[in-house]
C-alpha cells in the first residue's frame, strides 16, 4: 500500500524539481493528446518548443515575439504571486489589465495629437492607476463585507470586458477610422508609441518594466518588512495578527500592487505590440499570468523563466497551428496541463511517497 | 503480582534517526493503575501507541490474558478489550454527546438506546453527563468524561489514559480518580500517563518510568518522594526555582473592567475583568482551559483591541495600541498555541525572530530586514533556552513541542520585557525544560518586569506566583497572595464546581 507522509519540512530539491518535471509530463501527455488528434507527437514538440527560437525560416520573426509575450506575463505574474504569497486570490488580472490600457489609452488620446515626452510616463501612471482602481474594488468589498475576492475579481474581468467593447466601438473609436472599431493606432503617433527599443529583440518599455518587478519583488519579498509580512500572513495568518501585521492592510496592499503592474502591462500592451485599443487585444494574458506565477513558485526569477517558456508555447502554439493544423484549444489545453501537472507533482514538496511494510487497512 | 493482564517483552521501535522504544518490558497486573512516567520524547506516546495497535513494534511481544497480542489497528485492539483515551480529544462541537458517542462506534445502537446507556453508564461511575448536550457547550472535563464514557461502554479489560488530568479543575480530578479507583474495583487495569508525580503518588499501584525509550525502572510510587521519580525521569537532580525576595513595585499594568465579546460561536467573552500586576511580580491565573485564556492573552497583546479606558500601561491607556506599539512600550506576550499563533511553521526560527523581536532587537532598518542580526538574535535564543535544533534555518515545525515551546517563550524574556503575558508556557515541556523556563520567568520579575502567567497547570503556579487569580466564563477572580491557598479554595475559586451538577439537574 502507498501512502502520503507529511515531510518535517518542504524539500527544496522538490522545490526545484516539480516544474521541470511538470513540463516533462505535459510534453509527454500533450504528445499523446496531439497523437490521438492525428498529428506527428514528436514533430509537434518540436514545432512549440524548438521552432521559435531555431527554425532557420520563421526564427528571425518568432524570436523578437517570446520577449513581446513574455513581457506581460511577467509583469502581472509578479503582482499576482505577491498576493498568492498572502493568500489573496486575485484571479482577475485580466480585467485589471484591460482597465489599465482603457484608462492609459483614453488619457493619452486626450492629449492627441500633442506631442510631449511626458505624455508616455503620463499614460503609464494612469494605466497602473486603471489596474489598481480596478482592483480596489475586490479589496473593499471583501474587507468592509467579507466577500470572496477569487469571484468578485474575475466577475469584474467580464465587466471590464464590456467596458472595452463599449471603448473600442463608441467612445474611444477612431474618429477618422471609417466607423471600423478600435482606437486610434498609437504605432502612428511617434510620441506615445511604445516601439522595441533595440531593434529585433522585442525589448520595449514593458519589457523592462517586467525585469525590473522581478528584481523589485525580489528584494521586497525576500529583505522588506512589507515583504515579510506578506508571506507571514499567507503561513500563518493569526501568527500574523499577533505579530501585529493588519490583515485589511495586506489585502489592500496585495491586490494594490497586482492590480496596478496588470494595468501597466496592459498599457504597455495597447500603445506597443497591439497598436490600439480594441475588443481582442488581450490575449488571455491576465488568465495565463496566473499558470506562470504559480510554475514559476511564486519566486520573482522562477516567475522570470516561467514567462519564457509559457511565451515559448504561445508562439510555438501558433506555429504548430500554422505548420501542422493543430486546433488553437489543443494549444490552450496543453497549456492548462503545465498547471495542472504542477499542482500534482507539487504534492511531493512536503509529503513523500511511503510504501508501506504491512497491509494495515 | 503473578496475575498479569498485559506484559510487555522487549519492545523496541525505531524512527529513521531515533530509536522511540528500546528494549522496553514491564507487566501490568489485573485491576492495576499502572503509571507511565517519563519526560517528553522518552518514549511514552510510541509504546502507548504500539499497545493500541496504532504503531507496529519492530521487535518484542506483548502477551493479553495469556495470549499472544499483536493488534495492527486500533479496532483490534479494542476488540481484545484495549481502551484509550487521548490528551487531545476528538469530538465534533457542532453535535451532542450520544451523536459523538455513536461516531466512534462500530454498530451504535438507535440514539435513544445510547443516551440511555451513557446516562446508566455515567451514573454507575459518577461521571455527570448529559448525553443530549451539545459538545461545543461543554468544558474540557465534560469532553473528556464523553471520551471516557465512549470508552467503557466497551467494557475494556485495559483503558489508556493520556494526561488526563492537565484539563481539569482539582474537583473534577478528585471526580476522575474516584471513578478510576471503582473500575479498578471491578477488576479493569488502567494505564496511565502523567507528569504530575503528586497525583501518581496517590492514585497508582506500579509506576514504569522511561527515558530516552528505555526502562529505567520500575517503582511502587507510595514509597518514593515525587522528587525520587523526578530523578529517575530526568536522569540527574534538577533544580527547583530559587525563591527570590523581591518586593513587588510599582502597578505596571492594569485592567479596568475589560468587556470584550467573544471572537467565535465557541469563544469565551471577557467580562468586567481587572487586574493589576506591579514590577516584580508576577500574577498566576488559573481557570480550566476555554474560561478565557486565550482572548485574554489576546486582549493584552493587542491583537484585539479594548474598549478605550480598559487597560493602561504605566498610567497611559493602551487599549487601542496595536501589537507592535504595545511591544515597542515592553508589553510582550507569548501565546499558548505555539505553531500557527506563536510562531509560523513554515517559517524557519530566523524569520520567526523577526515575528515579534523586530522592534525591540532592531532587526529592520528603514523597513529592510537585517537578517544577519535576525540569525543571530535566533541563535542567542537557541543558546540560552537549550533549545534543541540543528540550527537557526530550521522551519519552525520541524521542532518538537517543547523546544519550539523554549523558543518561543526564550524570543520574549530575551527582548527584556517591562510587562510579559504568557500561556501555558510549560505546556507539553519535560521537567528540565519547564524548570528552566520558570526560573527564567522568575529571573525576569527579579530584575523588575512584570509578569501574568496563564497556566492550567497549578503546581506550576502555586511556585512561581506571587499571587493567584482564577478565569472563569471569562470573569476573572480577586487576585489572592498564593501563601493564602489551599487546594479547596483554589478549586472554589476556578468555579469548577458549578458544572458537576448538570447531570442531576437535566436527569
Amino acid at each position: 500500500m502507498i501512502r502520503l507522509e507529511r515531510r518535517p519540512e518542504p524539500s527544496r530539491l522538490w522545490t526545484g524539481v516539480t516544474p521541470v518535471l511538470a513540463v516533462l509530463l505535459t510534453m509527454i501527455v500533450g504528445g499523446i493528446m496531439f497523437a490521438a488528434l492525428g498529428k506527428p507527437p514528436l514533430e509537434a514538440i518540436r514545432t512549440i518548443f524548438w521552432d521559435p527560437l531555431f527554425h532557420p525560416q520563421f526564427a528571425g520573426y518568432s524570436r523578437p515575439q517570446l520577449l513581446v509575450k513574455a513581457g506581460p506575463l511577467i509583469l502581472i505574474a509578479i503582482g499576482l504571486s505577491i498576493g498568492f504569497r498572502a493568500g489573496i486570490w486575485n484571479i482577475g488580472a485580466e480585467g485589471q489589465y484591460i482597465m489599465g490600457a482603457v484608462c492609459g489609452a483614453a488619457v493619452g488620446l486626450a492629449f492627441y495629437p500633442a506631442d510631449s515626452a511626458l505624455l508616455f510616463p503620463l499614460m503609464v501612471v494612469a494605466g497602473a492607476l486603471g489596474g489598481w482602481a480596478w482592483a480596489m474594488i475586490p479589496a473593499v468589498l471583501r474587507t468592509k463585507f467579507g466577500t470572496n475576492e477569487i469571484l468578485v475579481s474575475l466577475m469584474l474581468v467580464y465587466v471590464a470586458e464590456n467596458i472595452l467593447a463599449s471603448a473600442s466601438s463608441g467612445w474611444l473609436r477612431n474618429p477618422e477610422g471609417q466607423g471600423f472599431p478600435g482606437s486610434r493606432n498609437f504605432k502612428q503617433w511617434p510620441a506615445v508609441f511604445n516601439d522595441e527599443l533595440v531593434a529585433g529583440t522585442g525589448m520595449h518599455w514593458g519589457v523592462v518594466a517586467a525585469f525590473i518587478a522581478v528584481i523589485a519583488a525580489y528584494v521586497l519579498m525576500a529583505r522588506h518588512i512589507q515583504g515579510y509580512n506578506v508571506r507571514l500572513t499567507g503561513e500563518a495568518p493569526r501568527a500574523a495578527r499577533f505579530a501585529g501585521v493588519s490583515p485589511v492592510r495586506i489585502v489592500f496592499l496585495c491586490l494594490g500592487i497586482s492590480g496596478a503592474l496588470a494595468g501597466a502591462a496592459g498599457l504597455f500592451e495597447v500603445t506597443g505590440p497591439a497598436g490600439q485599443v480594441s475588443i481582442d487585444f488581450g490575449s488571455g494574458y491576465g488568465f495565463t499570468a496566473i499558470i506562470v506565477a504559480f510554475l514559476g513558485r511564486l519566486n520573482p526569477f522562477g516567475i522570470l523563466l516561467a514567462g519564457l517558456l509559457m511565451a515559448l508555447t504561445y508562439i510555438g502554439g501558433e506555429l504548430a497551428q500554422l505548420m501542422l493544423g493543430l486546433p488553437g484549444a489543443s494549444i490552450q489545453l496543453f497549456q492548462g496541463m503545465l498547471l495542472f501537472f504542477l499542482l500534482a507533482t507539487d504534492v511531493f514538496t512536503n509529503y513523500r511517497l511511503r510504501f508501506a511494510r504491512r497491509e494495515t487497512a | 503480582m503473578d496475575d498479569t493482564l498485559l506484559r510487555l517483552r522487549g519492545l523496541t521501535k525505531a524512527y529513521p534517526g531515533v530509536v522511540a522504544n528500546d528494549d522496553v518490558s514491564f507487566d501490568i497486573g489485573a485491576s492495576e493503575i499502572h503509571a507511565l512516567l517519563g519526560e517528553n520524547g522518552a518514549g511514552k506516546s510510541t509504546l502507548v501507541k504500539m499497545i493500541f495497535g496504532l504503531v507496529q513494534p519492530d521487535k518484542g511481544e506483548m502477551v493479553l490474558e495469556g495470549k499472544p497480542y499483536a493488534p495492527s489497528k486500533p479496532s483490534d485492539a479494542r476488540q481484545s478489550g484495549v481502551a484509550m483515551v487521548f490528551q487531545h480529544f476528538s469530538l465534533f462541537n457542532a453535535l451532542d454527546v450520544a451523536e459523538n458517542v455513536a461516531l466512534g462506534m462500530e454498530t451504535p445502537p438507535p440514539l435513544r438506546d445510547l443516551a440511555r446507556q451513557i446516562r446508566e453508564v455515567s451514573e454507575a461511575y459518577g461521571l455527570p453527563l448529559d448525553p443530549r448536550r451539545t459538545v461545543g457547550t461543554l468544558s474540557a472535563g465534560e469532553r473528556q468524561r464523553v471520551e471516557i464514557i465512549r470508552c467503557l461502554l466497551q467494557e475494556p479489560r485495559l483503558l489508556i489514559m493520556d494526561e488526563p488530568t492537565s484539563v481539569l479543575t482539582p474537583q473534577e480530578v478528585e471526580i476522575l480518580f474516584q471513578t478510576l479507583l471503582k473500575l479498578k474495583s471491578e477488576g479493569t487495569s488502567i494505564l496511565y500517563i502523567s507528569h504530575k508525580l503528586e497525583e501518581i503518588r496517590t492514585l497508582c499501584d506500579e509506576a514504569t518510568i522511561l527515558r530516552l525509550g528505555k526502562n529505567v525502572g520500575t517503582c511502587t510510587p507510595r514509597d518514593v518522594t515525587a522528587r525520587q521519580m523526578a530523578e529517575m525521569m530526568v536522569g540527574s537532580s534538577f533544580a527547583a526555582p530559587e525563591v527570590r525576595g523581591g518586593e513587588a513595585g510599582d502597578v505596571l499594568l492594569e485592567c479596568r473592567a475589560l468587556e470584550l465579546p467573544a471572537p467565535g460561536a465557541f469563544g469565551t467573552p471577557l467580562r468586567e475583568l481587572s487586574l493589576e500586576v506591579r514590577s516584580g511580580e508576577v500574577l498566576g491565573i488559573g481557570g480550566v482551559a476555554g474560561n478565557g485564556q486565550d482572548e485574554l492573552l489576546s486582549a493584552l497583546s493587542g491583537e484585539r483591541l479594548a474598549p478605550a479606558g480598559a487597560i493602561w500601561f504605566k498610567g497611559e491607556d493602551i487599549s487601542r495600541k496595536g501589537p507592535v506599539a504595545r511591544r515597542a512600550l515592553g508589553v510582550l506576550s507569548a501565546p499558548e498555541e505555539r505553531l500557527g499563533h506563536a510562531a509560523a511553521p513554515n517559517m524557519s526560527l530566523t524569520e520567526n525572530a523577526v515575528l515579534t523581536a523586530a522592534r525591540r532587537k532592531e532587526l529592520v532598518s528603514g523597513g529592510f530586514i537585517d537578517w544577519a542580526a535576525a540569525k543571530g538574535f535566533a541563535e542567542e535564543v537557541i543558546a540560552r533556552f537549550d533549545v534543541r535544533t540543528p540550527g537557526p534555518g530550521v522551519a519552525a515545525r520541524a521542532l518538537s513541542g517543547g523546544n519550539l515551546q523554549k523558543y518561543v517563550v526564550g524570543r520574549e524574556i530575551l527582548q527584556d520585557p517591562s510587562v510579559l503575558v504568557v500561556n501555558q508556557p510549560t505546556w507539553g515541556v519535560d521537567a528540565a525544560a519547564a524548570a528552566a523556563i520558570r526560573q527564567a520567568l522568575l529571573d525576569l520579575a527579579g530584575q523588575g518586569a512584570a509578569i501574568i502567567c496563564i497556566s492550567q497547570d497549578l503546581d506550576e503556579l502555586m511556585e512561581v506566583s506571587d499571587r493567584f487569580a482564577a478565569l472563569n466564563e471569562g470573569r476573572l477572580s480577586r487576585a489572592v497572595p498564593v501563601a493564602e491557598l489551599d487546594i479547596e479554595k483554589i478549586g472554589l475559586m476556578m468555579g469548577g464546581a458549578h458544572d458537576m451538577e448538570v447531570a442531576h439537574a437535566a436527569g
